[in-house]
């Protein structure tokens, strides 16, 4: 790692570096590890990569207390398998952060401190079966959106990291639509489980892609720095647009009564967000913000001894194979 | 990866490279943590090979790697920049003539 500060002393040189940054940009190139980055271009990056690891380790929480009442096998092994992805994502997005020059325990132990930020989406609570399919279906739908344009991000290693979990999402959102759909062709109280799901999911589901552009302090910085390829509120009007038919096909009603079809741009116009709301759980004050830091903790200390397992292991085969040799 | 750390600590980096099926070379993947190589192969199937994208895995230590720098890149490749000659379309073939 070059030394930032020494480097940041000689202004004339930074600004030759950094208009040939910007270029690089422009020109659609790929910024790897060892590339000179402008600082802020690094914080910023080490900043969403490390809320996004977050999300994806915190995601595993509102999911995983439902897999021992999975309602059968095929759901049980479909959502333990989600669930291992959503590990597995949070190690891909780890290791990429890596490359920018932290390290992995740092951020963990800062997520763990309750400093680090995450996704609100899992701040609200998993009820009933059906909030199972529907996080499926909207929040790893909103997610491929999201990340889908990240798979273009200018950093190659977060592109990379992207790509590798575009393609398992997939596979998320479609057991989650195909548990709506089930429950919707169910039952009465099946479809009313399902549509209170909907109810209580939507709007939480719309705040995921962050404030309306005018709000969003980082977005103007990202764009420019080819970081992100399209603004909030582009990704959010595509999540809708994409999911307004998706609703209509298996009967259910998305809770806006302002949903109404813009025949001249295509897209569906919808209501007013309650960003009180969102701020209310962004700052901590969600349903389960607290229970969600405690079960991670929880999680953390209880798999000390496995690590520590892990490590004397490692040792132990040391000393053999050096008393071997 | 001298002194021992403490359990709760960073386990040394390990780049991962995975070889898809059909004889392709392996290609890099990402990395992980572990305390030895054999954890490391472990955690390699586990993050980077759950749905059979690879016939085969190697890890190797981060440090242990030693990569060119974008600052010599210029210098560094240069020798292979220019010289047309190597490609093939440098040279004239009669019109008309398949070389292929």
């Amino acid at each position: 790692m070059a030394d930032q500060s020494t480097a940041a002393a000689k202004a004339p040189e930074d600004a030759a570096r950094n208009a040939e940054f910007e270029a690089r940009i422009a020109r659609g190139e790929s910024i790897e590890p060892k590339d000179w980055m402008p600082e802020r271009y690094r914080r910023q990056l080490t900043r969403m990569m490390s809320q996004h690891a977050h999300s994806e380790v915190v995601g595993m929480l509102p999911e995983g207390n439902w897999i021992t009442r999975a309602p059968n096998l095929r759901r049980k092994v479909a959502l333990l398998a989600k669930v291992q992805d959503e590990a597995g994502h949070g190690l891909y997005i780890y290791c990429g952060t890596e490359t920018l020059g932290v390290d992995r325990q740092e951020l963990i132990q800062q997520l763990l401190d309750g400093t680090a930020k995450y996704s609100s989406i899992f701040n609200y609570p998993t009820l009933s079966w059906a909030d199972i399919g529907c996080i499926g279906w909207f929040v790893d739908g909103a997610a491929i959106v999201n990340q889908t344009m990240l798979a273009k991000a200018s950093y190659g290693p977060y592109a990379r990291a992207m790509v590798r979990i575009c393609k398992e999402e997939n596979f998320h959102k479609r057991q989650g639509y195909e548990i709506m759909a089930t429950l919707s062709a169910g039952t009465p109280a099946q479809r009313a489980m399902a549509q209170d799901a909907v109810n209580r999911w939507w709007w939480p589901s719309l705040m995921m892609f962050g404030p309306h552009d005018a709000d969003s302090p980082n977005s103007d910085e990202l764009l420019r720095w080819g970081v992100k390829k399209k603004s909030n509120d582009e990704l959010r009007q595509r999540f809708v647009n994409l999911t307004v038919g998706q609703a209509k096909a298996i009967n259910l009603t998305l809770p806006d009564p302002e949903l109404a079809l813009d025949e001249a741009t295509g897209d569906w116009k919808f209501g007013k967000i309650d960003w009180d709301e969102f701020w209310r759980v962004v700052k901590g004050d969600g349903p389960c913000n607290r229970e969600r830091l405690e079960a991670r903790r929880t999680a953390h200390a209880e798999g000390e001894w496995v690590r520590a397992a892990a490590t004397a292991h490692a040792e132990k085969q040391q000393r053999s194979s050096t008393q071997a040799a | 990866m001298s002194a021992t750390p403490p359990s709760d600590s960073q386990w040394p980096l390990w780049e991962v490279f995975l070889q898809p099926p059909k004889g392709a070379a392996h290609e890099h993947a990402g990395s992980v943590h572990a305390p030895s190589a054999e954890h490391a192969l472990q955690n390699a199937r586990d993050v980077y090979a759950r749905r059979g994208e690879a016939v085969s895995i190697w890890v190797v230590p981060s440090v242990a790697i030693t990569a060119s720098t974008p600052d010599d890149m210029g210098p560094f490749f240069d020798p292979g920049n220019d010289k047309a000659y190597r490609h093939p379309q440098f040279y004239k073939v009669p019109q008309g003539v398949r070389v292929f």
